[in-house]
C-alpha cells in the first residue's frame, strides 16, 4: 500500500489544464495575451503598460481576471507538494541527499522518515543509490526539503525506473488520477509517476510492467490530444 | 553602380533574405532544442538546464548564468575546418551569450547554470546570426521566462550597395569599395539591439539605414520564429486526425 501514489494533491496542477471552459492559445515569450487594465499577470506573464505579455512559451490560459501561461516543455521547476522521485546520492548526519533531477538537489532530513531511525543506521532505511517517493515540502535558495510523510511516500523496491518529460506529467496522472488508474487497472502494475517526469513501475511480471511502461511513453508522446482516456481504452483493446 | 541596376548573385531583391527553415524540438535529450536556416547556413542550439553549475566558484547565489559554446563543425565548410573551438568561436560563443542575456529572466534560479549549445552543420556566411536564432528560438523551447525573442539578421554593403543577409559569395565580393558584413541582433517587440558587429569600412550616417533594414528583416525572422514553435503544439493535434 506504500507505493500508492498520493493523487489528491497532484491532481490540483491538472484541474486547470483539463477544465474544457476556458479558452486557450499557444503563445511565445513577448506575445501579449490580452490587453486591458482588468486582468491580472499571474505564472509567465508580466504587465506591459496596459497589456498583458508572455515571459514563457506555453498554453496562455484566461481564466476570470487572471491570466497566466501553463509549460508544455522544458526542464522540471520544483515547487512545493509535488511528488518527486529521487535517487539517495549522499547520507549525512542528520539527513539524506537526493537526486532529484532539478537543478538542486533534495534533502531528506532524519526526522521527516515515516519512522524513528537510529542515526548510526541511516543506511538500513536508504542506503546509497537507493531509489524514493518524497514529497516537496519547501523550496529554498539554498535547497529543496522533502518529506517521507505523507501516503503513498517512501522507498520504492523493486521494479523499475525511467524518465518522461517532465511538463507531460500531468497528462499522464489525468484529472484527478484518472490516466494513471486506468494504466494501473488494465496491467494490475503499481506505478507512481513523480512530477519530475521520473515514473517507477512494478507489477507481477515483466510483460505487464512493459505494457504498463509503453503506455506511459504513449500518452506522453501524444500529449496535445483531447480525449485521451477514451484513446487509452481503445489503445488497450488493441494491445 | 546605382540600386536599380544592382543585381545580386542569386537573384534576390536588395532587402530580401534567403529562404529560413525553423524547426523547435529537434535534439530530444535536451530540455529545449532548435533548427534555424538561412538558405544554405544551417545552425541547431540545444538548452540544458537551468542546473547545477560546477565547478561551483563560478556559482552567483542572486541569479543563474547564460553559457554559450558555438562551433562551426568540421564538415560544415568545403575546405575540412579543424575541429574544436578556436579564436573566432570562442568570440561568437561570447557574442552570442551577450545578445541573448538582456531578454532573459534568469534570478528565479540561483546558483545555476544555462548550457545553450549552438552547432552550425552547413555554413554560408551568417552563421553567428543562424545562431542566434535557433538559440533564442530553443530558450523558448527550454521554457526559460524571457521577456521577448531575440532576432538576428546580417546587413551588408556590397561596394555602395546596402543588402540583407549576405551569403558566402556575397562576403567575399572585392570590386569597388568590397564588402562589408553588419551583424544585427535585435530584441523582436522592441527597438533593442542586443549585437551590432562590424566587419569592413562603413559611414556613420549609413548605420541608422542598416538598423531600418534589419528591423523590417527581423520582423521576417520572428515570423518564421514564432510559427515554428507554434508548430510544435499544432502538430501533435494534427495526429488526431490521422
Amino acid at each position: 500500500m506504500r507505493n500508492r501514489i498520493n493523487e489528491a494533491h497532484e491532481a490540483f496542477e491538472e484541474e486547470d489544464s483539463s477544465s474544457e471552459a476556458t479558452q486557450r492559445s499557444v503563445v511565445v515569450p513577448g506575445e501579449v495575451i490580452v490587453s486591458g487594465e482588468d486582468y491580472l499577470p499571474s505564472d509567465g506573464t508580466r504587465r506591459v503598460q496596459d497589456k498583458i505579455v508572455s515571459t514563457r512559451f506555453g498554453l496562455a490560459e484566461v481564466a476570470g481576471r487572471v491570466v497566466k501561461v501553463l509549460a508544455i516543455s522544458g526542464a522540471f521547476i520544483p515547487r512545493r507538494n509535488n511528488v518527486v522521485i529521487g535517487r539517495v546520492k549522499d547520507i549525512t548526519f542528520n539527513g539524506w541527499l537526493l537526486d532529484i533531477d532539478s537543478a538542486s538537489s533534495g534533502f531528506l532530513p532524519i526526522e521527516e522518515s515515516p519512522r524513528f531511525i537510529n542515526k548510526n543506521e541511516m543506511d538500513q532505511f536508504l542506503a546509497i543509490g537507493d531509489v524514493v517517493a518524497a514529497k516537496i515540502w519547501g523550496v529554498k535558495p539554498k535547497g529543496i526539503d522533502l518529506t517521507l510523510k505523507g501516503r503513498g511516500l517512501g522507498k520504492l523496491e523493486g521494479g523499475f525506473i525511467f524518465r518522461v518529460i517532465p511538463s507531460r506529467v500531468p497528462r499522464i496522472i489525468g484529472r484527478e488520477g484518472s490516466m494513471v488508474s486506468l494504466i494501473k487497472e488494465k496491467t494490475g502494475c503499481n506505478i507512481t509517476v513523480g512530477q519530475n517526469g521520473w515514473v517507477w513501475i512494478k507489477g507481477n511480471d515483466l510483460d505487464a510492467e512493459i505494457k504498463a511502461r509503453k503506455a506511459v511513453e504513449y500518452i506522453a508522446d501524444k500529449v496535445f490530444i483531447s480525449g485521451l482516456t477514451e484513446k487509452m481504452e481503445e489503445w488497450f483493446s488493441k494491445n | 553602380m546605382t540600386k536599380e541596376t544592382f543585381k545580386r548573385p542569386d537573384g534576390r531583391k536588395l532587402t530580401e533574405l534567403r529562404p529560413m527553415i525553423a524547426k523547435a524540438g529537434v535534439v530530444p535529450n535536451a530540455d529545449g532544442s532548435a533548427m534555424f536556416a538561412f538558405g544554405n547556413t544551417i545552425a541547431i542550439a540545444a538548452v540544458y538546464g537551468p542546473r547545477l553549475l560546477h565547478p561551483q566558484h563560478m556559482q552567483d547565489p542572486s541569479t543563474a548564468i547564460l553559457r554559450c559554446n558555438y562551433d562551426l563543425l568540421s564538415f560544415s565548410v568545403s575546405d575540412r575546418k579543424k575541429p574544436g573551438p578556436n579564436r573566432r568561436a570562442q568570440e561568437i560563443s561570447k557574442v552570442t551569450e551577450w545578445a541573448l542575456l538582456p531578454v532573459l529572466e534568469l534570478k528565479e534560479f540561483p546558483n545555476t547554470v544555462i548550457d545553450v549549445q549552438v552547432y552550425i552543420i552547413q555554413a554560408d556566411a551568417g552563421t553567428r546570426t543562424a545562431g542566434i536564432n535557433a538559440a533564442s528560438m530553443a530558450l523558448a523551447h527550454a521554457g526559460v521566462p524571457m521577456r521577448d525573442l531575440v532576432c538576428s539578421v546580417a546587413v551588408g554593403k556590397m561596394d555602395k550597395t546596402l543588402v540583407v543577409d549576405l551569403t558566402k559569395e556575397e562576403e567575399d565580393f572585392e570590386e569597388g569599395e568590397g564588402a562589408t558584413d553588419f551583424a544585427v541582433a535585435k530584441v523582436a517587440n522592441s527597438d533593442e539591439f542586443t549585437l551590432l558587429q562590424l566587419d569592413g569600412k562603413i559611414e556613420p550616417e549609413t548605420v541608422k539605414e542598416i538598423t531600418r533594414l534589419a528591423t523590417k528583416a527581423c520582423k521576417e525572422i520572428y515570423d518564421v520564429q514564432k510559427k515554428a514553435l507554434k508548430d510544435l503544439v499544432e502538430n501533435g493535434k494534427e495526429d488526431k486526425k490521422k
